[in-house]
């Protein structure tokens, strides 16, 4: 009894061809791009957005257009995740850069599309990805190499044991190149977190879409919350609350507009922000990678550890 | 026929008024809807500084530790002018006379927890000494805990008692109530304790030891803030209100005076009929003054560490 019943309405639904219509009329689920703050993605606090257009016109997404209200909430998580990240074994952090860089592999087709919507071929695409996992795995080795290299011991007059190594600074503020949105956004980011710091990104203004997607990928890669924020907006609104806040230790910009460098080397001097200019980098290119650049949001701390005289007795370590 | 007389004047406390859940939640949460800006934001974070008890209650206090926060309290930020000391230093009995004497000739006042704090767990003769080793020892303020296991028993005559006999011992000290609202369990329990700990002579009652979670929150001080109204329309006695645990930011602090505002009126905005009981609510303050003062939004790494 049961059964026929089944069969029956079945039979009815492809008669009146039911079935056809409901999957041509499907609405497509179409993605929000919200922002990453503190490993959630809220929307802006500011309820505002903009519609960036490609070269052929077409609307990319209606996307978050953040206030100074979202960087400051997003410096507050960034400070907040900075002492578990740092504290970190350098092999995990590595660990998990190069979780990244497959997480980023599995979901290469997604990234594409994006790509190209955003103006890009499909062989600028496909390289400009490849790129930006290759960096991942670069920066994933570097994580607990780079301190062995730029740290050492040095020749002291005294009966102390005096040594250097490298330390995160804390929480950088990321301003993004414009073009290059996925690529330069992950050789931006990596060397920042690779040696410990937490970091605000505010991805391209113009190619947003793929900053967006990289933060899922973060998201599920055992990133903690906070060590990266990405908010997308106007540099121009941002930029002027990211480098006065006291809470950040160094700017990372990465266009080169010298009127804006002007003001980020001007308002940075209040707590004394390091600030570095990447727009000479060619991010497609072999410069685009270093551990010197690592070494940029890194502070020297020297340490004089008291140890007994015993060679002035005769004896020696 | 005295005593019956003053005993009918006690009201049967299984009787207090039951509380409306969703509407103190509601009420509580319209309190955060008030916008404060500018002047009156830094006149409010000039009050909640002046009505903060700094806190230490730790096992592992030791002197240095109590000195350090007693110079806290009167110098909050001394690289800004004008910022107000902070009401009292609140720590154990054993603390009390290395606090007094650090806080001496500032107008600090000196508060102690006692009766077996946190758990309250403990016969009344020695809860009874420890009140009075800790106002002999110098204590201004006395913040004792109730009794939540003989509460919950129904034995509501047994808490009364108690709070009247370490009122008595208190002599001339205050006394803070400290009801642990996170172990009674219910809005109309904390109604119920309150009116007991203020019929019984409290001077304060207070939410929490801040050891258990949850701790001070508004819904909860916002029904302790009604049955103060009510007891002061009663008898015409104003009781004051110490939030304590859990309130760490500014903006919350700012909440919270603006629901003493709204329901007990200004005579209760002094640090005289309300508390704070914090510790790391002090810096958020701090910041959020150099910030409206100077624009600039603050990182912990220029305040002290507490």
């Amino acid at each position: 009894m049961a059964k026929s019943a089944i069969k029956k309405s079945a039979l009815r639904v492809s008669e009146n061809g039911l079935e056809k219509k409901t999957s041509s009329k499907r609405l497509e689920v179409l993605k929000t791009y919200k922002i990453y703050i503190g490993g959630q993605f809220p929307r802006t606090e500011s309820g505002r957005y903009y519609t960036p257009v490609n070269k052929a016109g077409e609307k990319l997404a209606n996307v978050c257009l953040s206030s100074r209200k979202d960087f400051r909430d997003a410096v507050v998580a960034a400070r907040g995740a900075f002492g578990g990240w740092s504290g970190r074994a350098a092999f995990n952090r590595g660990q998990i850069l190069y979780r990244m860089a497959e997480m980023l592999e599995g979901r290469k087709e997604q990234f594409i599309s994006e790509l190209l919507r955003q103006d890009s071929t499909k062989a600028a695409a496909q390289k400009e990805l490849n790129l930006a996992i290759d960096r991942l795995i670069y920066y994933a080795g570097w994580c607990d190499k780079f301190q062995q290299l730029f740290s050492a011991v040095n020749p002291v007059a005294s009966s102390h044991f005096n040594f250097s190594v490298p330390e995160p600074m804390g929480v950088v503020a990321i301003v993004a190149p414009q073009g290059d949105g996925l690529l330069g956004l992950v050789s931006a980011i990596a060397p920042v977190i690779a040696g410990g710091n937490t970091c605000v990104v505010l991805a391209s203004e113009t190619k947003p879409l793929c900053s967006v997607t990289f933060a899922e990928v973060l998201n599920s890669s055992d990133l903690p919350g906070g060590v990266v924020n990405i908010l997308t907006g106007k540099p121009a609104e941002l930029i002027s609350g990211m480098v006065n806040h006291m809470d950040v230790n160094a700017t990372i910009y990465c266009e080169n507009n010298s009127s804006v460098k002007a003001s980020i080397r001007e308002q940075s001097a209040v707590n004394l922000k390091r600030i570095y200019f990447y727009d000479h980098l060619n991010w497609q290119k072999d410069e685009g990678q270093s551990p010197y650049l690592i070494m940029d949001t890194q502070e020297i701390k020297t340490t004089w550890h008291p140890i007994e005289n015993i060679a002035g007795a005769g004896g020696s370590y | 026929m005295a005593t019956a007389g003053s005993i009918r004047t006690l009201p049967d406390f299984s009787l207090s008024p039951r509380i409306d859940q969703v509407g103190v939640e509601e009420r509580a949460s319209r309190f955060t809807k008030r916008s404060i800006k500018k002047e009156t934001k830094m006149n409010g974070l000039k009050l909640v500084l002046n009505m903060i008890d700094l806190t230490t209650l730790e096992g592992k206090d030791t002197d240095g530790k109590v000195k350090q926060l007693c110079y806290k309290a009167m110098h909050p930020h001394d690289a800004v002018d004008g910022i107000p000391k902070v009401a009292a230093v609140c720590v154990y009995p054993s603390m009390v006379k290395v606090a007094k004497k650090a806080v001496e000739g500032s107008g600090i006042k000196i508060a102690s927890v006692v009766t077996a704090f946190p758990s309250g767990q403990a016969p009344r003769d020695i809860k009874i000494r420890d009140t009075k080793y800790a106002v002999n020892e110098g204590a201004d303020e006395v913040d004792m805990v109730i009794s939540r296991g003989k509460f919950h028993a129904g034995e509501y005559n047994f808490v009364f008692d108690e709070i009247a006999a370490i009122k008595e011992a208190c002599g001339t000290a205050r006394l803070k109530v400290i009801l642990e609202t996170g172990e009674l369990g219910t809005y109309d329990k904390v109604r119920r304790a309150s009116d007991i700990a203020m019929h019984a002579g409290a001077d304060f009652i207070k939410t929490s030891t801040g050891k258990i979670q949850p701790a001070a929150t508004m819904p909860v001080t916002l029904v302790m803030l009604e049955a103060i109204r009510d007891f002061y329309y009663k008898t015409g006695k104003m009781i004051g209100m110490k939030p304590a645990g859990g309130i760490s930011k500014s903006k919350l602090a700012l909440h919270y005076l603006v629901m003493v505002k709204e329901t007990l009126g200004s005579d209760w905005l002094t640090n005289e009929w309300f508390r704070f009981g914090a510790s790391s609510l002090a810096n958020d303050v701090l910041m959020q003054i150099v910030k409206e003062k100077t624009g600039l939004y603050q990182s912990a790494n220029y305040f002290s560490v507490d």
